[in-house]
């Protein structure tokens, strides 16, 4: 009785959200399908005409459209592989005994608050320029040639930008993770006479394992993503060094205003995340589970 | 919740709620000094105007163009006056997108507008479709002393050879002075309005009178080999992503020899209270190489009326202020002669006192007099436009060629590797889109 | 002994911890002190930390170009109001995948945060033909909702998460005491759950505040945030790090407080279903 009650009660109460996410996937999506079959610039109106699969051909064999695929996985991964080490650095660092530990780990927050607009162009102006930028008056007065950055890596750059935002989110979640680990248990592996390293190994490594899938799937989200870094600092280029999938996209809509081509970059996008977040559900599903 | 908004936006639409209540005119404009200057001196026109309330959407260049762009062509009438460049406004005056601008009041003198801008604001029925509120075409600024010191002299018409020359003797990198610095970053309006008007100079052409693009001609090659080493050996670091405004604080810091951009930037680096070079700077003609044609663009920006807006009267008196005489009048009371939007005015050009007060004045005139947008290459071409192809094709294709330049001046293409892709892609993108059949 | 060992080190780790905190916040601080410089002096090499000519002509310069205070409000209006509303949507939501799972709920999780997959730029042409037949165009309201639909999934999720450690035999005890289901949400499940909604609420607000892709492309002026406000900064003609670091501190402030005086809150509820 009571189960049929309180499913009936819940399907209600999901049904806001479900509703509204479903309006808001379906009716753009099937506007955005039914655009991507047509010839259809924003500059040229009146000449939307039925074109089939030209615009996804077109897209799919766009010179830049491997290169963007490659990008997207670098940075994900790249951005990923910092944030979850150094966050799991950071966080144990910020697990120890010590003074003012609620500054430090305000410092540690602040890049995540900050706008990704604002971040990269600091990064951009303040640091990475070759001749105004901190970084090469620091290269200078040690005597050496100052780097270009944004040229000569600007994947790496962007990598770099982008970990620095999230590595205070990596490190917040995992630090809670941390801190819920069992005191008695810490100690009972310390009578037993185990190292510092087999300690992390065999209990908060285990112990972190959630929390660090968790860092994963929320950053893979917003990873896949990223676009005002590129757009600010180094448009995508040199070349198309640092384009990824949402800036190709981008410079359909927005650089040659083809609506169509976008419409189709735009699906195409939808369903290569598609494909990686049906791998990482899998995974990260399984370790929630358990 | 809120719902103020949105009904101040139902009464805006239907203009019944406030009878006699003021206008609000929404202006889109670029974040450029020209600009920022109208916004602060607004009290003018509304105390003129008490019944029209100015409210402004300022924005950097390629954002505010993606705005624009896109709700103009949506039609989302969200602006009443648009700050758009002279490549939009043919294509746009076109598709019937802009209103013409007929009614400018008695004292405007529209003929009082240097012809060469006016011609790009012209539509085809010979209607002005925008008024230009700056006008530039491109000169080379050089240092002075640096020149005296290397005892070398610029020439009012210098040619390539002796640019590049001049550069190299000038460069002296451990003191961080760099002989030269041109745009590098990517970009239809940053490296390829550069590069496309530079390769004028050298013979170059975008397409062929059948819509068949060039890279893969010699001249090409030339060009961007030219430009390439040239940078290699007497640019800044990290030229690659520098636009106008990064070359134009490098210059403004003493940093470069000369500097090949636009003639507004000689208020720029002239001004004692920006610059640190400001007594010593010279200008000349953008180069050429013998062939009759020199590289320097034209280029203004305009204010224009969207189809779309409920409040054309008061759009067109402010475009009547804004551009009119009395406005640099006004700018040079405030601000000094100097500082005048330069670039749309036969009369300006006249008046003593400006050409006293700015010693760019005479060679930002020549040069703008110097442009041809109708004949911008040394061979025939099926377009309109000295740094750019007047097609709405050209903001996509220019950028995605400007890309693999400014990757060729990274050092990360070779300069062949970055031709052959922009060929491939250029004709890719003309294929699709239909000009070549 | 001991106590001696272990306070050496906490002095090593409160060096070690130190540097590195301030190595991540150096950006931010430079920015601030940059503020201050005048445009010569943000560029000049060497470069100065502290000893320069402190100004405040960039906060005036900045504020006479853009009102600071309208694009502030519109932020604050947009980002509470999208997290309000998301919440109200989202606890029912959370609760009952939380209480009464079926078999499919994991799916249905799964699926709304796969929505987050979409890239804007995709779809803001058919958003803004939306946005403009609707009149929402440059509306705090037409950002609200946006904002809201784009987080719904990350605070249903994180709601399930919170809401799912809570122990159901509690929910059972108040059952059996003869509790509806209304008094079992409201004096039974809320004090529980408000670490959880606190910490939800905190971190989509600052979602909301830094969302610089619809903020900026489906407003002009009524609406616009302070991203939009930081957009005319970007590049401008001539010297511009001092007057950006001006904007940039003022876009950044609010948050950057918000998040320093909530960081407990923020954290306590930040587990994502991570810790059990």
């Amino acid at each position: 009785m009571a189960t049929l009650h309180t499913r009936s009660a819940a399907r209600a109460m999901m049904a806001p959200s479900v509703v509204l996410l479903l309006a808001w996937m379906v009716v753009p999506l099937a506007m955005t399908i039914y655009f991507s079959f047509l010839r259809y610039n924003l500059l040229m109106p009146g000449m939307e005409e039925w074109v089939g699969f030209d615009n996804y051909r077109y897209f799919l064999t766009d010179p830049a459209f491997f290169q963007a695929i490659f990008n997207t996985l670098a940075i994900v991964l790249g951005v990923l592989l910092i944030t979850v080490l150094g966050g799991i650095g950071l966080a144990l660092l910020l697990d120890q005994p010590m003074f003012g530990q609620g500054i430090v780990r305000i410092l540690v927050i602040a890049p995540f608050l900050i706008m990704p607009t604002v971040a990269a162009l600091v990064w951009k102006n303040m640091f990475m320029n070759p001749v105004n930028g901190l970084f090469a008056y620091l290269a200078r007065s040690v005597g050496l040639p100052p780097f270009d950055f944004l040229n000569n890596a600007p994947l790496l750059s962007i990598i770099l930008i982008v970990a620095w935002q999230w590595l205070p989110f990596a490190t917040l979640i995992l630090l809670t993770a941390l801190q819920s680990l069992d005191e008695e248990q810490k100690e009972a592996a310390q009578m037993d006479g185990a190292g510092a390293w087999s300690r992390f190994t065999y209990l908060t490594l285990p112990h972190l394992s959630r929390a660090i899938t968790v860092v994963i799937l929320i950053h893979t989200i917003f990873l896949l993503s990223v676009f005002a870094e590129i757009l600010v600092t180094t448009n995508g280029g040199p070349g198309t060094q640092s384009t990824n999938l949402t800036f190709l996209v981008y410079a359909q809509a927005l650089l040659q205003f083809d609506v169509g081509g976008a419409s189709a970059g735009g699906i195409i996008a939808v369903i290569l995340a598609n494909i990686v977040a049906f791998f990482l559900m899998r995974m990260i599903g399984k370790t929630l589970e358990a | 919740m809120n719902f103020k908004p949105l009904l101040l936006g139902a009464c805006s639409a239907v203009v019944l709620c406030g009878i006699a209540s003021a206008e609000t005119l929404t202006i889109a404009t670029v974040n450029n000094g020209d600009m920022i200057r109208m916004q602060k001196l607004t009290d003018d026109f509304t105390s003129k105007n008490p019944d029209i309330k100015l409210d402004w959407v300022t924005l950097e260049e390629n954002v505010l163009r993606q705005r624009v762009t896109t709700d103009i062509a949506t039609k989302g009438g969200q602006y009443d006056v648009l700050t758009i460049g002279t490549y939009e406004v043919p294509i746009w005056a076109k598709q019937g997108w802009l209103l013409p601008l007929d009614n400018l009041g008695p004292d405007y003198d529209v003929n009082d507008i240097l012809p060469a801008i006016r011609a790009g604001l012209t539509g085809e029925d010979g209607k002005l479709y925008a008024a230009p509120f700056y006008g530039e075409s491109s000169m080379v600024m050089y240092r002075k002393d640096l020149f005296e010191k290397a005892g070398l002299t610029m020439p009012d018409a210098p040619t390539w050879d002796f640019i590049a020359d001049a550069a190299r003797k000038i460069t002296d990198k451990d003191k961080e002075i760099y002989g030269i610095c041109l745009r590098g970053k990517a970009g239809w309006g940053e490296n390829m309005a550069f590069l496309t008007a530079t390769a004028n100079a050298f013979g170059a052409r975008w397409f062929d009178e059948n819509w068949k693009p060039q890279f893969d001609q010699p001249e090409w090659k030339k060009t961007l080999d030219f430009y390439v080493k040239l940078m290699k050996d007497a640019g800044p670091p990290g030229a690659s992503s520098n636009g106008f405004n990064e070359n134009l604080a490098l210059f403004q810091t003493g940093k470069c020899g000369m500097w090949i951009d636009a003639t507004v930037a000689a208020s720029f680096v002239t001004n004692p209270k920006e610059s640190t070079v400001a007594d010593k700077v010279g200008f000349a003609l953008a180069p050429d190489t013998g062939l009759g044609k020199r590289g320097n663009w034209l280029w203004a920006w305009n204010l224009a009326i969207p189809a779309g807006t409920q409040k054309q009267q008061a759009a067109e008196k402010f475009i009547a202020w804004a551009t009119g005489k009395d406005y640099l009048k006004l700018v040079a009371e405030k601000d000094g002669w100097a500082n005048v939007p330069p670039g749309t005015r036969t009369s300006l050009y006249e008046n003593p006192e400006y050409l006293k007060a700015a010693p760019f004045a005479k060679m930002t005139l020549d040069s703008i007099n110097a442009a041809d947008p109708k004949h911008p290459a040394v061979k025939p071409v099926p377009y309109v436009g000295v740094q750019f192809v007047a097609i709405p094709e050209f903001q996509g294709l220019g950028t995605a060629v400007g890309q693999q330049f400014s990757a060729a001046l990274a050092g990360q293409t070779s300069v062949d590797q970055a031709l052959q892709n922009a060929q491939q892609l250029t004709t890719r993108e003309m294929t699709k889109a239909g000009y070549i059949k | 002994m001991a106590r001696n060992v272990s306070s050496q080190r906490k002095i090593v780790n409160t060096v070690v911890a130190w540097t590195i905190g301030i190595l991540i916040f150096f950006p931010i601080l430079w920015t601030f002190l940059t503020s201050f410089k005048t445009e010569a002096q943000a560029i000049a090499s060497p470069p100065s930390l502290l000893f320069f000519d402190w100004t405040f002509e960039n906060y005036f310069e900045v504020q006479a170009r853009s009102d600071y205070f309208k694009h502030f409000m519109n932020s604050v209006a947009i980002s509470f109001g999208s997290t309000l509303l998301g919440l109200i949507i989202a606890i029912p939501a959370a609760w009952a995948m939380a209480f009464a799972p079926t078999p499919k709920t994991k799916d249905v999780l799964m699926w709304m945060l796969s929505t987050k997959m979409m890239p804007p730029v995709g779809v803001l042409v058919p958003m803004y033909l939306l946005f403009r037949n609707t009149g929402l165009l440059d509306t705090r309201i037409g950002l609200v909702m946006i904002l809201t639909l784009i987080n719904l999934p990350i605070i249903v999720w994180m709601l399930y998460t919170y809401f799912k450690e809570i122990p159901g035999e509690i929910l059972e005890a108040a059952r059996m005491d003869g509790a509806s289901l209304a008094k079992e949400i409201i004096y039974v499940l809320t004090p529980m759950a408000v670490p959880g909604i606190a910490s939800t609420l905190l971190l989509n607000i600052i979602l909301a505040w830094n969302e610089a892709f619809w903020t900026l492309n489906l407003t002009a002026s009524k609406a616009a945030p302070l991203t939009a406000f930081i957009a005319s900064y970007s590049s401008p003609e001539g010297l511009f790090y001092a007057k950006l670091s001006a904007a940039s501190t003022m876009a950044i402030a609010p948050i950057l407080i918000l998040g320093w005086f909530s960081q407990k809150q923020l954290v306590r509820g930040l587990t994502f279903g991570a810790v059990k």
